[in-house]
């Protein structure tokens, strides 16, 4: 039963998905009415320059945001398993608050935040600047990545942790029994054993920033994200160019989904 | 203490700091400060064009009441869409984690797990498609059952939080599930438990930190939802993040806004510390997402 149970769930989970990648197929102009096979669709997205600009954009806005994420949150993780008394609960407080707060709460937060702070900024800077025309700060790359990256390195910290956690300490003392200078522990004993910690951390922090609308809905000023581009393509009606565009994305996340899981057993295997 | 363990000690609390430094600085900067704006914002005034002006009232507060809607649909089905989730994916992260042959078990959760890796908004819009008028009503009235609407319903924005987050929940649980030893099941069966009996007091306690991530990781994701309600709501079954969105870019309330985002942060900060008290009171160590 329970065997059943499951299978229904894998259909409940694929079945619309399936539909999707059926109707990106499509050949017609209805997105509803199935009328013949094609890949029109696709080609009509690959020409789509917005579309295009928006997935730039949103592979930009996730890799560095990702790696921001990945690189401070490990740290800060590392540090924090030393670190007892009033630092150590305020950081993990903050780690839980930048979880627990919704998305379109800080996304909301951080766009008034910099707006008021862009305001004075440029006021100041149009005031002291030489030139005629003064830099000015606004919305863009910058404050997406930044808001981004809050989220996703909390994340990473709260995973690398779980990772520190269930860590073999026994293995650290027996490398500096073995005068292995701290570094040198650090990098052949702690690092390989935290490693799924840190990849699953930077591969779901990347996911996070590539899939989020609402977040970058508020803070992206004219820079179009992909999710950005196509709510408002499902706003003004649906045509099959979403499936194709839909089918493509998925597409794009098993692959390198795929490729992760790959880089881990290579990874896992070299460390032994 | 001798002089080279105090030395080394403060070695090491100078690396601490370093290596603190860059995420400190960023929370400070994209989360108590944001934070901070958020409420000077809320005790402010609309200026008459709409955006802030500097002011000192609870009025903001004190008018809640007017999208008490919102705060209503969220109340209610955000929890109703956690438990739904955790009933439905529960056995499923049983079954893969005890229950399904080893050789295929990674596979099977990866399949689980891919649709959550999938766009969130393809995923929301299949719905849209299946619930909508040309959808499942259309192929309801080829059998003869006529006038049934799905779309713009609480329950398709139900059917769309289950289907969003149900990955979410499987995996907390499937990974609590697989740590619990084995053999602790067998020690209870040559005691002579009923299966059922087990289940109770071995498996369903010692998974109980996967119960708690996942819920917590779902209830906090849908307190916040805007996209499902906006979706498969239409203008009907709306969000407080649906109010948000409105108040900041269409009505450009932003103090009235703030408001509501700080009752929206308290319920949520209220609601995830009772739950922490009560898991720490019966017991449950290393319970927290931490």
């Amino acid at each position: 039963m329970l065997r059943a149970y499951s299978a229904f769930i894998y259909l409940f989970l694929y079945a619309p998905i399936a539909l999707i990648v059926v109707f990106s197929f499509n050949s017609g102009n209805n997105a509803s009415d199935f009328q013949g096979f094609g890949i029109d669709w696709y080609f009509k997205a690959a020409n789509n320059s917005l579309m295009l600009a928006a997935l730039e954009n949103s592979i930009i806005v996730a890799a560095t945001s990702s790696v921001l994420a990945t690189v401070m949150g490990t740290m800060a993780a590392i540090a924090l398993q030393n670190v007892r008394g009033p630092l150590r609960v305020v950081f993990d407080g903050l780690t839980y608050i930048a979880i627990m707060v919704p998305g379109i709460v800080i996304g909301i937060a951080t766009l008034i935040a910099l707006v008021t702070t862009f305001d004075a900024a440029n006021t100041v800077l149009a005031s002291i600047w030489p030139g005629e025309a003064p830099p000015k700060l606004s919305l863009g790359y910058g404050s997406i990545i930044a808001a981004h990256t809050l989220f996703a390195m909390a994340l990473v910290i709260i995973i690398v942790r779980a990772r520190i956690a269930g860590m073999d300490r026994s293995l650290i003392e027996a490398s500096a029994d073995l005068y292995a200078d701290p570094m040198a522990t650090f990098r052949q004993v702690t690092l390989p054993q935290l490693m799924p910690g840190i990849v699953a951390g930077f591969l779901l922090s990347f996911t996070f920033s590539f899939d989020d609308f609402v977040i970058a809905f508020f803070v992206a000023g004219s820079k179009n994200t992909l999710p950005i581009y196509v709510f408002s393509s499902i706003r003004r009606g649906v045509t099959p160019e979403i499936n194709a565009i839909g089918t493509a994305v998925m597409l794009f996340s098993l692959t390198a989904l795929i490729t992760a899981q790959v880089l881990l057993r290579r990874g896992s295997k070299q460390g032994r | 203490m001798t002089t080279a363990a105090l030395k080394e000690k403060r070695r090491q609390g100078r690396w601490n700091a370093l290596l603190l430094a860059p995420s400190g600085l960023w929370y400070l900067m994209l989360l108590i400060l944001p934070l901070i704006v958020i409420l000077v914002y809320s005790v402010g005034e609309r200026a008459p064009t709409g955006g802030y002006q500097a002011g000192f009232t609870f009025d903001n507060y004190l008018n809640i009441g007017a999208r008490w809607t919102a705060f209503k649909n969220t109340l209610l089905l955000a929890p109703t869409g956690t438990l739904i989730c955790l009933l439905a994916g529960y056995p499923l992260a049983y079954f893969l984690a005890v229950k399904a042959n080893p050789r295929t078990r990674l596979f099977l959760l990866i399949l689980v797990v891919v649709p959550f890796w999938t766009s969130f908004l393809i995923r929301t819009y299949a719905w849209m498609f299946i619930l909508g008028g040309r959808g499942l009503p259309h192929l309801l009235e080829l059998i003869g059952i006529e006038g049934v609407r799905f779309i713009n319903t609480p329950f398709a924005v139900l059917v769309g939080i289950v289907y969003a987050y149900l990955p979410l929940m499987v995996f907390p649980i499937f990974v609590s599930l697989e740590k619990l030893d084995k053999r602790l099941l067998e020690a209870s069966d040559d005691l002579g438990a009923s299966p059922f009996a087990t289940f109770r007091q071995i498996t369903l306690p010692l998974s109980a930190p996967g119960m708690i991530t996942g819920c917590m990781l779902v209830f906090i994701l849908l307190m916040g939802e805007y996209l499902i309600p906006q979706m498969l709501g239409g203008g009907k079954v709306f969000f407080i993040g649906n109010a948000l969105v409105d108040l900041f870019l269409q009505s450009l309330n932003w103090p009235f806004g703030s408001a509501c985002a700080m009752a929206l942060v308290f319920i949520m900060m209220v609601t995830v510390g009772l739950y922490l008290k009560a898991t720490r009171a019966t017991g449950g160590r290393d319970v927290s997402l931490m």
